[in-house]
């Protein structure tokens, strides 16, 4: 299971505590993390399922590469870390 | 009586009578307000946020502002054209006899309704689908948005729209077909060749009188327009001095005849004039317009008054407007008289006033 943590900014919003969950893509790992907590999506993600241009996420303290289509690998034991940009305040 | 003021930092509730306003309450602190809606239907307000990092939210309250919940807010289809959600820029109630059911303008220029009090929306097709819409273009912002949205009291199916850029769109079938309105404009931006398309146009801002319908009056980018014959025709009003640029429109509920404008230097030079902020009020259709300047400031001020930052009550006779400088002023008597109720909000995108 993979460890997913929120920045804090989004505590006003939605439950931000970490999260354990399943998948082998970022994409499988942030569905399963909307199941639980559906609100989190449009927050993280574009009406077109793209990250947001402001919002960053790491796996395993590695910027994603494609912030379209959410296809970064994760592994069983990874850490993601979905963190709002320094840009776009 | 209620002034709501969405600002780059919040939404701000006054409270109170004639010019006496007190602020009773600061929502959403520190987020920018991008369009607000007072549904004297059944009392809800809504508002809309830009979240710099986290996108448009839209947020419902029962109670007045005290509290908030989420709704949803419009989703563009999946495309392959990179259509996304920009910005949430305003909001209508969709008529006394359907209630709970909204219209939704935004960037990138679309329309969206909801029938079930924003639980959902749906964009409306035809208006997407419209072959001219290939020619909008963005004004001000990058990409064009929807954001005046008039409902005729007298038919909820009889529908106006204003684009900037992308002219006025009608209605009378609840939005299955739209007809472009724009004889009589003009637009000085584009070759002379197309100065005259309706979808080239700028309407700033389009409002339609309740009381006389077939009224609507347009800040455009290049003047001031009225229409008297419910958009078959446009008229231009050349007579307000020392502009006749702006971007903020009221009209009186109760006399087509009589409207307000805040005029500002022109299109490259977007300030007031000589520093001295003034409102335009016409009580005649435009034959002639009063200026206005009791108790605005008449040297050194450089207040922009945002498209949706100037509204009129019921009664046609209080109003309020707010500025990018954040001030908010007003009267009680038309524009006789303005009050400042605040010269340090932040700045100010939207104000309505609600008779509640």
């Amino acid at each position: 299971m993979a460890t997913v943590t929120f920045t804090p900014n989004l505590a006003r919003w939605a439950e931000t505590s970490a999260m354990d969950v399943a998948g082998d893509s970022l994409a499988d790992v942030l569905e399963a993390v909307f199941v639980e907590r559906p609100v989190l999506r449009g927050y993280l993600l574009t009406d077109q399922g793209a990250l947001r241009k402001h919002v960053n996420v790491y796996i395993d303290a590695e910027s994603i590469g494609d912030r379209q289509r959410l296809t970064d690998r994760v592994a069983a034991d990874s850490k993601v870390f979905v963190a709002q940009a320094l840009s776009g305040g | 009586m209620k002034i709501l003021v969405g600002t780059r930092k919040g939404l701000f509730i006054y409270e109170g009578e004639g010019t006496d306003f007190r602020m009773r309450q600061h929502a959403f602190v520190g987020e920018p307000v991008s369009a607000l809606l007072d549904d004297r239907r059944d009392g809800a307000l809504y508002v809309a946020l830009n979240l710099g990092h986290f996108g448009c939210k839209l947020h419902r309250s029962s109670n007045g502002g005290r509290t908030f919940d989420e709704v949803a807010a419009p989703n563009y289809p999946r495309n392959d054209d990179g259509v996304s959600l920009e910005l949430i820029w305003v909001l209508e109630s969709a008529g006394d006899d359907r209630p709970g059911a909204l219209w939704c303008g935004t960037i990138p220029g679309g329309l969206f309704e909801s029938t079930d009090r924003c639980a959902s929306w749906q964009l409306n097709e035809a208006l997407w689908r419209e072959p001219a819409r290939k020619s909008w273009m963005g004004g001000g912002y990058d990409q064009p948005g929807v954001h005046s949205i008039c409902v005729d009291p007298r038919n909820s199916a009889w529908l106006a729209v204003a684009v900037s850029i992308g002219g006025v769109w009608y209605s009378r079938d609840g939005g299955a077909s739209w007809t472009a309105s724009g004889a009589g404009l003009r637009a000085d931006y584009v070759p002379p060749e197309l100065a005259h398309r309706p979808e080239q146009q700028d309407p700033h801002r389009i409002v339609q009188c309740a009381g006389a319908p077939d009224r609507f009056w347009m800040q455009h980018h290049n003047g001031i327009w009225t229409s008297t014959d419910h958009l078959a025709t446009w008229q231009e009003i050349t007579s307000p001095k020392p502009s006749q640029f702006g971007f903020a429109v009221a009209v009186d509920p109760r006399r087509g005849e009589r409207a307000w404008f805040v005029p500002a230097d022109k299109d490259e030079r977007r300030v007031p004039i000589g520093g001295e902020l003034l409102v335009n009020r016409t009580d005649d259709g435009g034959k002639s317009f009063v200026q206005q300047r009791a108790g605005l400031p008449q040297a050194n001020a450089y207040d922009l008054i945002y498209r949706h930052a100037l509204d009129v009550a019921s009664d046609g006779c209080t109003l309020a407007f707010g500025s990018t400088t954040g001030n908010l002023w007003v009267t009680a008597d038309g524009g006789e008289q303005w009050i400042a109720l605040s010269a340090h909000l932040p700045p100010i995108n939207a104000v309505r006033i609600s008779d509640s």
